[in-house]
């Protein structure tokens, strides 16, 4: 028994190897016929010369092409590097953090517009501006966007956790479990989730804002898989009757191990196209969460949160909304860009919105 | 067609007493209780209050009490904060101001994304193109509530064109800005959608097959290319109607409407039970039979569909 198994390992990782040889390790997530194809180039005579591609330097040239997208990809790295390094930064030069709230000797308003000191004289102090209390707008906007980028993050990753497994089984699976399973999908999408996360954030309401942020993430992430769970669904629906699943089976691979190893690796492409365009729409939510008061609790702040603070000041201090408002459209905006840049460098045949 | 349309009406029904179970779950799972607030009350009138909304009987009980009044009366019982108002009153008060902005805010959005749409498709990678689907991604990264504020600052609080909230009746200036806010994201959406199935069916043959027996231009678009254009546009009013509750709410906070989705929000926070489920409820089924009637749509525009 136990000498069968292993021989069977040692088989699997022979069919493994043999056809991932070849070509570069990042072959592990190209379709079979492609792998096939880019073997053949990169084997006949001129191999010398032309550098094989695979898959995914295609994918990063064509991306590259796409100024919008690079110019989304930029920004996001941007305004991701401000968020994370821009708090520290100001404290070690400015020497106050985000919930500094200056004494009472500056008079009874403390929200100033941008560039102006106390005494409304041309300061670089404050280049957004204060809020109500007096703290530094740029500094709550930059934390604000760590947890509005890491809210968008972590609650994808749930998403993804969730519809990819679902999906990946109920296409391997097949018949009637798969019709039970996408059935109960259907039923899903024609509910009004956000209504019922309002219910559910409402009711559960944590007593501690650590506890409301976690609240948030699972809450988002289990109503947001469905379309990812029909895409891999879809993908796995075509692969699995490809020969190197059946190789797989012939060789007596377990079915997660064809699921996980073989079959989810290779929906890799639209996965990641997918969860980029879902990252902006799920900080979107978060936001309109947090703007009704259900999401991201004081004192930690999110671009929603901010912006709903700004938004009760708007006639007076308008600075308070449009700075997190701005900042959160144009982030939002690039991602969108280069959620679209993706798809069309990974995914050509995938062009729908 | 007529079996499929029994069939999805006979999944329906389960489907909503499903939700209404799942809310109740929720509501009744979450510590604390509507009547408890800061201070503790003195045990004689909590239980009074308990017998009062029968609280003292077994959950099952409660349960049943309440599916039973649903299913056969139709009756969601009476609201816990607006004493003596029942739920139904509440929401039938409510919903016409939500479904005047909404509707009016889906037709706007549909006839200018459609438009804008067709146009950058027609005149595909021209600056037209180019500008109208930049602006489109701009209305779908722009969150609402940044939107309407900016509007309410620009129109209202500057310019002195527009009143800045408050509900004015059926055809008062008051609803032209929420209408703009609530549309905005949608009509983005429709718009890309467009672009792409145009694109995809301005390709086909048949198209060329229109054209090439003769047929004006303005005959092979809007009798031919904008039918199969429109699909994926149809097929987005499902979840479109989705987002148009949800952007309701906001909507309606921003512009203090009396509408239904700020009575939910209000219900939300107020812990008030029967009316949270009654507007949750009353949303599903909306949703559910807007879908049936997209889906159906579907099958008269497209031949190849069939059920």
């Amino acid at each position: 028994m136990d000498l069968e198994s292993e021989q069977r390992e040692e088989t699997e990782k022979h069919l493994n190897e043999s056809r991932l040889t070849p070509v570069d390790p990042d072959m592990l997530h190209v379709s079979p016929e492609m792998a096939i194809a880019e073997a053949d180039v990169a084997l006949g005579p001129q191999s010398e010369f032309v550098r094989s591609t695979s898959l995914w330097q295609d994918a990063w040239r064509r991306l590259l092409k796409n100024k919008l997208a690079v110019f989304g990809l930029v920004v996001v790295i941007l305004v991701t590097i401000f968020s994370v390094v821009g708090p520290p930064i100001i404290k070690r030069t400015l020497g106050f953090t985000p919930d500094y709230i200056p004494s009472n000797d500056v008079g009874l308003v403390k929200s100033f517009p941008p560039f102006t000191g106390p005494n409304g004289e041309f300061s670089w102090t404050h280049p957004m501006g204060t809020d109500n209390a007096g703290r530094d707008q740029l500094a709550r906007v930059m934390q604000g966007g760590q947890i509005s980028l890491f809210v968008g993050i972590i609650a994808t990753l749930v998403s993804l956790l969730i519809g990819v497994t679902y999906g990946a089984i109920a296409g391997y699976a097949g018949g009637r479990v798969d019709d039970v399973m996408m059935r109960f999908v259907d039923v899903l999408y024609s509910l009004p989730y956000v209504i019922v996360v309002i219910v559910l954030l409402s009711m559960f309401r944590s007593q501690t804002a650590r506890g409301q942020l976690v609240l948030l993430f699972i809450s988002l992430g289990s109503v947001s898989w469905l379309t990812m769970a029909r895409i891999v669904r879809g993908q796995v629906l075509s692969l699995k009757n490809q020969e190197f699943v059946l190789a797989a089976r012939a060789t007596g691979v377990s079915n997660a191990k064809i699921i996980f190893r073989h079959l989810v690796p290779n929906t890799l492409g639209p996965v990641i196209v997918y969860a980029t365009l879902t990252i902006p729409q799920i900080m979107l939510t978060e936001a309109f969460l947090s703007y009704l008061g259900f999401g991201v609790q004081a004192p930690l702040a999110s671009w929603g949160s901010l912006a709903a603070d700004g938004v009760q000041n708007i006639a007076i201090f308008p600075w308070q909304l449009i700075f997190p408002g701005v900042t959160m459209a144009l982030t939002l905006f690039s991602l969108n860009f280069l959620g679209d840049g993706l798809r069309d460098a990974l995914d050509p045949q995938m062009r729908t919105v | 067609m007529v079996r499929f349309i029994i069939r999805r009406l006979l999944i329906t029904i389960p489907t909503i007493l499903v939700v209404i179970t799942i809310t109740w779950t929720l509501v009744r799972l979450a510590p604390g209780n509507f009547y408890s607030g800061e201070k503790k009350l003195p045990p004689a009138i909590e239980k009074n209050i308990r017998e009062k909304y029968g609280l003292d009987k077994p959950w099952y009980q409660q349960y049943g009490r309440m599916m039973w009044a649903i299913i056969w009366h139709r009756d969601f019982g009476t609201s816990l904060k607006y004493e003596g108002q029942s739920v139904n009153q509440i929401i039938l008060r409510s919903l016409p101001i939500s479904a005047t902005v909404g509707l009016m805010a889906y037709v706007l959005a549909l006839v200018v994304g459609v438009i804008a749409g067709s146009f950058a498709a027609l005149k595909q990678n021209s600056k037209w193109d180019h500008a109208s689907m930049a602006l489109a991604m701009l209305g779908i990264s722009l969150p609402n509530f940044v939107l309407g504020p900016i509007l309410v600052l620009v129109f209202s609080l500057s310019l002195y064109w527009l009143p800045p909230s408050r509900w004015g009746g059926f055809a008062s200036k008051n609803l032209i800005l929420p209408v703009l806010t609530l549309a905005a994201i949608y009509m983005a959406y429709i718009a890309r959608l467009t672009r792409a199935g145009m694109l995809e069916v301005l390709r086909s043959d048949y198209i060329r097959t229109a054209r090439a027996k003769g047929l004006t231009e303005t005959q092979v678009i809007v009798r031919h290319a904008l039918r199969g254009g429109l699909m994926p546009v149809i097929s987005y009013t499902g979840p479109a109607l989705a987002f148009l509750l949800t952007g309701t709410v906001v909507v309606e906070k921003i512009f203090a409407l009396p509408g239904l989705g700020n009575y939910f929000i209000q219900a939300s926070l107020n812990r008030d039970e029967p009316l949270i489920i009654g507007i949750v409820a009353f949303i599903a089924i909306t949703l559910l039979l807007m879908n049936l009637l997209v889906d159906v749509a579907y099958a008269f525009l497209d031949p190849r569909v069939r059920y």
